[in-house]
């Protein structure tokens, strides 16, 4: 469960983040949508702690961001926006590495990698060094890695950039999944039609602000626009209005 | 430390599998210096043994006028040819270059010498240019030679004993033992363990920083439960063995190839046995700290891996400057030098290839000294990697 209170972030003169506030319950798929640059990452970086906002707060399953951020660290999953993977080692040895720093036991490592290589099917090509990997291959391996230490909740950052439409599937299987065994999911995206398709909940966000925050039909009611597309048109200018 | 050394292992590993890092430290440190030096020591063996085995030509103008000197000259292995024509053509050849040195006899030497008053012969030369110099100096020392030996002959036949002519007998006793006259050429020595040590670590502490930031592998490992100080310190930690290896590598190398040069040509034994390598290991090894945090601690300021290479390229120069100007002006070590790292191991070294004893207080200042720095820069390093710009 992520819960987000007031958040600002300014990098220099930008004033990147301001006042972004939501709830992402367990069980349920949470959307950020917005257009680039609309302060998505900046929220998201802020909620896996590798930025500290400059005022609001932050709690994962009620641990403070800030204050107590390596134990918050512990309840989260994060797939950086172009997360890199070492091209040195294979895929297994990458998830393996992520997994003993995640602390977990040398005898569990072994089992809890070869659980998630079948989860995300990337049995076929585990043992191999991941230099010269598809983008599609290095997305799972990544996201294997941030989940090698079964997290509660997972925050992805635009997690289908750059995939196939057979790699965005299995990877919409896989939130789904995650979803149905209770866990927390809060991503990212600037397409509509991908969040539409699988979030309970919306959070749209422009200019460093939340338009609406809702489940799809409350967005479709509170902006009068049946279509979503219209609805996500609607919802940026009426915090570009302001 | 488990974390630190989960973080180790995979770097370790992980540059063990990097051709380029393995190159840098494996190969391209150790070799450079013996190479570059085999290089250096072959050059000035080959310069010392040209002056005197080879026969030096010599024009000569009015050479049949001095029938006996250019015997005399023959058997100092100068050869008397041919000179340009006559006195303004020798100034000229030697002006331009196309001679070093001509030896001018006047048509007056063979009634000078017979009437025994000072018989003039000219020797023109360019003394600026310094390899015309010293065939100018091997002329004259030659001449001089037979100077001396006319006039002992010239006594003789007025019945006194030469030995009038030299009321002084000096005797120059050189002090400098064959080990000490290596310490010149091998100072440099130094600055090669120094080079081949920073090499070792260069890529892995590009690699920590602006490495991992390029490749997006930067923000997943922050996100996870681990602090920052054990991430750096277990780079580092890696940065530091493979710069070991570098440096135990190189001082091998040397010491290998120490034995195939022709160093008692030289008139040099360097000191340099598998005792001296250990001990040399040990006195630069708290060297390694410090320059694999220093490498960190500018890699991680740069915005990416070219650039980093670019300012690493600069810190494998610093080193240089301290041992560069303590070597320009002949210094001798002093206790204060010993607080300089990089300086410190180079005078140490030096003293120990001169075969001479080492201070042990001078040691001890020098490991403190080099140590309390490595200390210093990797809690920087530390400090700088906990903050937020880290990420680019």
């Amino acid at each position: 469960m992520i819960k987000v209170e007031g958040i600002h972030k300014s990098f220099g003169k930008v004033h990147a983040v301001r006042g972004v506030s939501f709830n992402a319950p367990d069980g349920k798929i949470t959307g950020l949508l917005g257009p680039n640059g609309a302060g998505k990452s900046t929220t998201l970086r802020v909620l896996y702690t590798v930025l500290k906002p400059d005022a609001g707060s932050a709690h994962i399953d009620g641990v403070d961001v800030v204050s107590e951020a390596l134990r918050a660290r512990r309840r989260i999953g994060a797939l950086p926006h172009g997360s890199g993977l070492y091209p040195h080692l294979t895929a297994r040895e990458n998830i393996a590495y992520f997994a003993h720093l995640c602390g977990l036991d040398r005898s569990e490592v072994d089992e809890r990698v070869d659980e998630i290589i079948k989860l995300l099917e990337i049995e076929d090509f585990a043992e191999r060094r991941t230099k010269g990997f598809s983008q599609g291959q290095r997305t799972k391996v990544s996201l294997a890695r941030a989940l090698v230490h079964d997290p509660q909740n997972v925050l992805l950052d635009e997690p289908s950039n750059g995939l196939d439409v057979m790699a965005t599937r299995s990877l919409r299987r896989l939130i789904l999944k995650l979803k149905d065994s209770g866990r927390c999911v809060l991503f990212s995206s600037h397409v509509m039609q991908e969040v539409a398709a699988l979030c309970d909940n919306i959070c749209i966000i422009a200019n460093g602000q939340v338009a609406i925050d809702d489940s799809i039909d409350g967005i479709r009611k509170r902006t009068g626009c049946d279509d979503l597309e219209d609805a996500f048109v609607h919802a940026i200018r009426m915090v570009g209005n302001e | 430390m488990r974390t630190v050394f989960i973080v180790f292992v995979k770097e370790v590993l992980d540059n063990l599998r990097d051709r380029r890092t393995l190159g840098t430290a494996l190969i391209m440190g150790p070799i450079f210096g013996p190479v570059l030096f085999a290089f250096v020591i072959n050059l000035s063996l080959e310069r010392s043994l040209e002056d005197a085995e080879r026969t030096l030509e010599l024009p000569v103008i009015g050479r049949e006028l001095a029938p006996n000197l250019v015997l005399y000259l023959k058997s100092q292995n100068i050869d008397a040819v041919d000179g340009p024509a006559d006195r303004a053509a020798a100034i000229n050849a030697v002006k331009t270059g196309e001679h070093d040195v001509v030896l001018l006899i006047p048509d007056t030497f063979g009634k000078q010498l017979a009437d025994t008053v000072p018989a003039t012969i000219e020797l023109v030369s360019d003394q600026a240019d310094t390899d015309a110099d010293r065939i100018a100096r091997r002329t004259h020392r030659a001449l001089q030679a037979y100077n001396r030996e006319l006039a002992a002959l010239r006594l003789y036949a007025r019945g006194v004993s030469p030995t009038v002519l030299r009321p002084l007998n000096i005797d120059e006793v050189d002090v400098s033992t064959p080990s000490g006259r290596s310490a010149m050429l091998l100072g440099m020595m130094s600055y090669f363990f120094i080079f081949a040590t920073l090499m070792g670590g260069m890529y892995l502490a590009i690699d920590a920083t602006a490495g991992e930031r390029e490749r997006g592998s930067l923000e997943p490992l922050l996100s996870l439960p681990v602090t920052r100080d054990q991430l750096i310190l277990g780079k580092i930690g890696a940065t530091c063995i493979f710069m070991a290896l570098s440096l135990a590598l190189s001082l091998v190398s040397f010491h290998i190839a120490l034995k195939f040069m022709p160093l008692e040509q030289l008139g040099m034994t360097p000191n340099f046995g598998p005792g001296v390598v250990l001990v040399a290991f040990l006195l630069f090894a708290p060297f390694i700290l410090l320059g694999a945090a220093v490498m960190t601690l500018v890699a991680s300021f740069t915005k990416s891996y070219r650039e980093a290479q670019t300012w690493l390229s600069v810190v494998l120069i610093a080193p240089t400057m301290p041992i560069l100007i303590v070597s320009l002006l002949t210094l001798r070590p002093k206790m204060e030098f010993m607080f300089v790292p990089s300086l410190s191991q180079h005078l140490l070294l030096v003293d120990m290839v001169k075969n001479e004893p080492v201070n042990n207080l001078h040691v001890a200042i020098s490991v403190a000294s080099t140590l309390f720095f490595g200390a210093l820069l990797t809690w920087i390093c530390a400090r700088l990697y906990r903050r937020e710009g880290l990420l680019g």
